[in-house]
């Protein structure tokens, strides 16, 4: 009998726990599922804890309407595949009915997600969440539990987390109310590659090495697409890079590598100067405490 | 990997100490030394301040102390560590006690100068109550005390007399400057009279008791599963092993049946390990729910409506007198109340006090319990996994207490 576990099976393990805690104990959960990698990782877990049955939750998508068309394409396909259910709810819904007002057309729609989202889970009465984030990603995340609890407004209030001790996990809420469950909160960005690279997991090409136009612009490269295409005095370049993490189009930045596969991504992943967050997302530079603000509102 | 917990209070230099090792060991990246470097110039310091790396919640950041637990990840080329970094404040007990509950070693800060404070006290014990059996007291600000081998033999001598009573298995000292690096990640040469490793070599080299493997099978059921050839019942293998063709015990049936199938989505297995999620496949029906646990034959625990326990009070209100809760042990969750308040533990004594009139937060109360269902558990100190539950109040959803089976 094998008696090593590694890390990874650990996490992988800690993983399934939660998510059949979640089916045991929440009425009426959902898994949240952008056809981004950590998502994917997400419904790979699922697999592992649910089949040969049906996951007890559909999936759901909150869609900015500005995401890369390959990832769309890819969730689509990906859900179809497992033969899941799939919902999506739109931020450009949200704007015909008002609830959404961007101050400019181009505006970045990451923070407009949140009323998206709380309309969906209000719309659709999930009691609990299941999404992939996880606590190295960012300082606020740090000191998230694994069962997060959300208030009727959906607002994420620090001081009023549960304590969360051992694998004993309270997900009870009252009526409107929900908690957020973040099965891979202790994996971490090169723990979620090399899970990917063991387990063969198709993700869309964007991960992987290719030739994209972009601009320098502030430090970051700037995929040059309709949405946002170059301005005054810039030059597009065209580079062989790589998203680390796919997006709103809008504020979703590439790095430079020939990385092709899961395993050289994992290995650069482990020499990495930045953060996934540092490199590649232009909304998380604008204050320390951007990530907090954005939870108490509702974000994910 | 290694779970460790650090426990200081807020001048110890605790936050130091863990930008330290992550500043060392090079896990701090690009961009968050330059968030750090703007967010210290800010403060008007001319040095980058390590603690603010951990400290992540707007109000703590304003206050400069931390008011929750904070979990930090990072691994060096052995090991791969999560750090539950729990504040010093004793208000903030209940958040110690979250992050101590999940690791292996409690890494407990001292200042030289100050040697035993009723914090460490309260902290010693805490890791004690939370069956943490590596205990490492980092003897902290060595620099401000001329990196004096006297000094430290003294603070090492206080904290030993202290927890003698404690009986913690394996209780080690390092003397360390968190803030110029001293035996942290780096020897540095100012304490050659320490013989022992640098802190984390100590981390990285630690190997934490795993008597799991002897304890005896704990499989609390998660969910069942109607498949085509048998149920299935799924779950994670709280303590012990088991392999196809062993004979266990379904509680509260106390059914027996024999395993004939472990199965993940990988296929079969011929055996399962504490901390493995599984599904398992038993010879005849038996009526089995989620709540249910499933252990070895002959090594079962015994079914029990009263119980006597340790509960660190964490709900800001205190206790309701004859109050209902809800007790969740493993998978299973049943009304409870509590029937008597034996004794409250003086932490900073470890002596034991009448209780007051109510159980109040961050007391430490000795009481009984009375389930409205019988509860299958283990004495925590024998089996973390079955011998601790929570205390959830049903009418605010809060979890209230966090309770160790005596």
């Amino acid at each position: 009998m094998k008696l090593e576990r590694s890390h990874l099976d650990w996490l992988e393990s800690e993983a399934i726990f939660v998510l059949r805690e979640v089916a045991g104990e929440c009425a009426n959960p959902v898994l949240f599922f952008s056809g981004g990698k950590d998502s994917l990782v997400l419904l790979r877990l699922a697999e592992k804890a649910f089949r040969p049955a049906r996951f007890p939750f559909p999936l759901l998508h909150i869609d900015t309407g500005h995401n890369f068309p390959e990832v769309i394409e890819f969730r689509d396909r990906r859900a179809a595949e497992l033969g899941e259910r799939l919902v999506v709810r739109t931020v450009e819904d949200s704007m015909r009915r008002g609830s959404v007002r961007l101050r400019s057309a181009d505006e970045s729609r990451n923070a407009a997600q949140s009323v998206t989202l709380l309309e969906a889970i209000a719309e659709l009465a999930f009691d609990a969440a299941i999404g992939g984030a996880r606590r190295d990603e960012e300082k606020a995340r740090a000191k998230e539990r694994f069962f997060s609890f959300r208030d009727r407004s959906g607002g994420w209030e620090p001081r009023h987390q549960r304590p969360e001790l051992w694998s004993l996990y309270n997900a009870r809420v009252a009526a409107g109310e929900h908690v957020r469950v973040f099965p891979i909160s202790n994996w971490t960005e090169p723990d979620i590659w090399q899970y990917i690279a063991r387990e063969g997991l198709e993700l869309p090409s964007l991960y992987y090495a290719h030739r994209r136009a972009v601009v320098r612009r502030n430090g970051v490269l700037v995929p040059v697409t309709p949405l946002t295409p170059p301005r005054a005095g810039e030059r597009a370049e065209e580079l062989t890079v790589r998203f680390r993490t796919v997006g709103d189009i809008s504020c979703t930045c590439p790095v430079e590598s020939v990385a092709a596969n899961a395993g050289e991504i994992a290995a650069e992943t482990a020499a990495a100067r930045l953060t996934e967050r540092g490199a590649t997302r232009m909304d998380d530079r604008s204050s320390d405490a951007s990530m907090e603000r954005r939870k108490r509102e509702g974000y994910f | 990997m290694l779970r460790f917990s650090t426990a200081g209070s807020v001048d110890d230099g605790k936050s130091t100490l863990i930008g330290r090792l992550l500043h060392d060991t090079r896990q701090v990246l690009e961009d968050q030394l330059a968030a750090l470097a703007r967010a210290s110039a800010r403060r008007g310091l001319d040095a980058p301040d390590l603690s603010l790396l951990t400290d992540g919640l707007e109000a703590e950041r304003e206050q400069g102390i931390t008011i929750d637990v904070a979990y930090r990840y990072f691994a060096t080329p052995r090991r791969k560590f999560i750090v539950a970094d729990t504040p010093g404040h004793e208000q903030y007990t209940r958040n110690m006690a979250t992050g101590a509950s999940t690791a292996d070693v409690a890494v407990v800060l001292a200042d030289v100068r100050k040697g035993l404070l009723p914090q460490s006290r309260r902290h010693l014990y805490i890791a004690h109550l939370l069956g943490i059996r590596h205990v490492v007291v980092a003897v902290n600000k060595m620099d401000l005390a001329g990196y004096s081998r006297e000094a430290f033999e003294a603070v090492r001598a206080a904290f030993e007399t202290f927890a003698a009573p404690l009986a913690i298995p394996d209780l080690r000292f390092v003397p360390v400057s968190a803030l110029h690096g001293d035996l942290v990640v780096e020897r540095g040469t100012r304490m050659d009279w320490y013989p022992g490793p640098a802190l984390l070599e100590l981390l990285e080299t630690l190997e934490p008791a795993q008597n799991e493997l002897a304890l005896p099978l704990r499989f609390p059921v998660q969910l069942v599963q109607r498949r085509a050839e048998a149920r299935a019942y799924l779950g994670r293998v709280a303590s012990g092993a088991v392999r196809v063709g062993d004979e266990v015990v379904a509680l509260p049936s106390a059914r027996r049946a024999a395993v004939s199938g472990i199965r993940t989505l990988e296929g079969e297995r011929g055996a399962a390990l504490a901390g493995d999620s599984v599904a398992l496949l038993l010879a005849g029906e038996i009526d089995i729910a989620r709540g249910d646990l499933i252990a070895e034959a002959g090594r079962a625990p015994r079914p029990a409506r009263s119980l006597a326990a340790k509960l660190v009070w964490l709900g800001e209100d205190p206790a309701a007198p004859d109050g209902s809760y809800l007790l969740k042990h493993a998978t299973r969750t049943v009304p409870a109340r509590i029937a008597a308040v034996d004794y409250r533990v003086d932490v900073e004594t470890l002596g034991r006090h009448a209780p007051g009139p109510r159980i109040a937060m961050n007391d430490i109360v000795r009481v009984g319990l009375q389930a409205q269902q019988p509860v299958f558990c283990d004495p925590y100190l024998a089996n973390r996994g079955t011998g601790a539950f929570i205390l959830i109040d049903p009418l605010t959803n809060g979890t209230v207490a966090a309770g160790m089976i005596e």
